[in-house]
């Protein structure tokens, strides 16, 4: 990929994300601060590595939709695109016995043909993304259950498969340090999204769709092509979180999925990302990820009963949209 | 901007057309063969106990000479979904109609259609609160759960600190399941407390990471119980995930591949099964009995058994279990 420098984006991105990033950022320090003070047993070790493992899926689905979300598009489909990938690494894995390694690759692949679909729905046959992913969350549904047969893939044949997510190369260098590798993949995957978002003529343009797509176009900018590119990569992400939670549950369940957008899309709004498009970044998805994911962690500690608890999130959800709109009226 | 509007007629033309199609079911009343057709409209298909239901339907169905069809909404929380599929079933005219209701209330209104057009109705899995159902096959979710609460209090010495996941605060076997466990727990085991209790939405994922949190918040945890399927392997997977396995007794319901796996490991001490199967042939066996005019017992009950190492491949008991 072609590096850029990037001049006066950079400067102006600083500026208006910085506020919320940091918002975002001092609402996750308070959080823990104050669960740890209500519960001994929030901040230790084995509960922190909890929090992390439990917004793997949720981190690496927030990261791809960024890119969506900041071309002022929506992504609906993550969730259910994220089933059916699972389904189908099980499929190459479990039905017809091919290595591991060609299993994650289907189905990292399978996530990036439903966003490639969803970025020709939208740019070429201009159907607004709000209509095509929901079109795509169905079908990507749907296919997951037939393909399934409706029963759950288990990889119990493949102890392997498991070690992606649940097992440990940092616990194996340093001894009682058990991060998760589901963990990794994650920071990781930050750093890479981040790279493509700031350093790439693709991350460029996400910005530039966003900010004035008409713009873009009359700038010579071939704006069906990159609009069709953003969409896969985010399928690929959701891919990739389908191979993160197979991996954790040691099976594809075809039937769960749907709503793990929402949460998804929640976590790159609360990180400062505007569903106006043309701002957002990594690192504020990945807070805004952890913000949700302590959230649920911290209130389940302290026995909140749950119905409070999805109050308490919606909550949180509704001030970070209105913080993003005081910041914009402001500039 | 021309593509966009016929891109907006063709969309509006399917959904009319799905809707049209909803409308007018196929003229199936009384079957095409001449058997007598029943709808048996359950609370999903998506789900492995669903499956089984049907599995139990179907047999039902071949053995008593008569046609079915199987259907019912993605998730168990679509009471309207199921509303219009009731009333779909309705139009169809069948000889009987065969229901597990999502809402024990909320389909009273079809049920009266259905009294009124002399359809008898058969519930199965759980009932309504209505006298029109003329029987209901179903497992005593109550009793059930007891039977758990029992298990536990036995395993783990008849002390200590238990948590609880259940799939769902607002069905029927949601409710039954819970205060089954927790009822019997305040009334014979004092010295049991149950410091938690949590919803999981039947969602593996969630529910092992809410199954974790609660073994965090109570590090002197003795003993878990899952209400369900996916409840139960989300408890299975916080307790592997936390290495705690064999440290909390964990008590589960239905079965599955993975519960069945954990119990034969003994990282699992064993589950309440009741008998899909069995759900699913009564109630057509009493469709066809209510058909014939002959006289059919109101409460069905198709029984509940707990299972464990020792006893999961025995010949009572392997029938039941699904993978």
């Amino acid at each position: 990929m072609e590096t850029t420098q990037i001049t006066s984006p950079k400067a102006s991105i600083f500026q208006s994300d910085a506020l919320q990033r940091i918002l975002a950022f001092a609402g996750l320090i308070v959080l823990f601060i104050v669960f740890s003070l209500a519960s001994p047993n929030f901040l230790t070790l084995s509960n922190v590595i909890g929090i992390l493992i439990a917004t793997a899926v949720n981190g690496v689905l927030a990261l791809g939709v960024t890119y969506v979300i900041i071309t002022a598009g929506i992504d609906l489909s993550i969730g259910t695109v994220m089933t059916l990938s699972a389904v189908m690494t099980g499929v190459f894995i479990t039905f017809w016995d091919l290595p591991v390694w060609l299993g994650v690759l289907a189905g990292v692949t399978t996530g990036a043909l439903c966003g490639l679909a969803n970025g020709v729905m939208i740019s070429r046959m201009k159907l607004p993304p709000f209509i095509a992913t929901l079109g795509m969350l169905n079908i990507a549904k749907g296919l997951a259950l037939v393909i399934s047969g409706l029963k759950p893939i288990y990889f119990n044949d493949d102890p392997v498969f498991n070690q992606i997510s649940m097992g440990s190369v940092i616990g194996a260098v340093i001894p009682g340090f058990d991060i998760p590798n589901a963990v990794l993949i994650l920071f990781g995957l930050a750093i890479l999204a981040s790279l493509i978002l700031n350093k790439t003529v693709l991350g460029r343009y996400t910005f530039a769709l966003g900010s004035n797509e008409e713009a873009a176009r009359l700038s010579g900018v071939n704006v069906a092509a990159w609009k069709t590119a953003i969409y896969t990569l985010c399928g690929a992400f959701a891919g990739i979180a389908g191979v993160i939670m197979a991996a954790r549950l040691n099976s594809a369940q075809p039937s769960l999925g749907q709503g793990y957008e929402l949460d998804a899309i929640a976590a790159a709004v609360i990180g400062g990302t505007s569903l106006s498009g043309g701002e957002g970044t990594m690192l504020g998805t990945i807070i805004g990820a952890f913000v949700i994911s302590t959230l649920t962690n911290g209130l389940r500690i302290l026995s909140v009963p749950q119905e409070w608890q999805t109050v308490v999130t919606g909550v949180i959800v509704v001030l970070a949209v209105y913080a993003d709109i005081i910041r914009r009226r402001k500039s | 901007m021309k593509l966009h509007k016929i891109v907006t007629v063709v969309v509006s033309l399917i959904l009319v057309f799905t809707l049209v199609a909803g409308c007018t079911p196929g003229q199936k009343s009384g079957g095409s063969s001449g058997k007598p057709y029943i709808a048996v409209i359950s609370k999903g298909f998506q789900h492995q106990f669903w499956q089984a239901v049907k599995s139990g339907a179907e047999k039902a169905a071949k053995d008593f000479n008569v046609e079915i069809t199987f259907e019912g909404p993605e998730s168990e929380s679509m009471v309207d979904k199921q509303v219009e599929m009731v009333q779909a079933a309705l139009d169809k005219k069948p000889a009987a109609l065969c229901l597990a209701a999502l809402d024990s209330k909320a389909l009273i209104p079809q049920l009266e259609k259905a009294k009124a057009a002399n359809i008898p109705v058969i519930g199965f899995d759980s009932g309504v609160d209505s006298d029109i159902p003329v029987a209901t096959a179903a497992t005593n979710n109550i009793a059930a759960a007891g039977l758990a609460a029992d298990k536990m209090a036995e395993l783990i010495g008849g002390s200590g600190e238990v948590a609880v996941i259940v799939h769902d605060q607002t069905s029927r076997t949601g409710i039954d399941r819970r205060d089954g466990f927790l009822n019997r727990i305040k009334e014979k085991y004092p010295n049991i407390t149950v410091v938690d209790v949590q919803y999981g939405g039947g969602d593996h994922l969630k529910s092992t990471d809410l199954a974790k949190a609660i073994i965090q918040a109570h590090p002197n945890l003795k003993g878990f119980f899952g209400a369900n399927e996916g409840s139960i392997i989300g408890v299975l997977n916080a307790v592997k995930e936390l290495k705690k396995e064999g440290q909390i007794v964990v008590i589960g319901y239905d079965s599955g591949k993975q519960q069945m796996d954990a119990i034969r490991a003994g990282i699992e001490a064993g589950a309440i099964t009741q008998d899909p199967i069995g759900i699913g042939y009564k109630c057509v066996e009493a469709a066809v009995k209510a058909i014939k005019g002959e006289k059919v017992e109101k409460n069905i009950d198709t029984g509940f058994h707990w299972y464990d190492k020792t006893n999961i491949d025995s010949p009572e008991i392997k029938p039941l279990l699904y993978e």
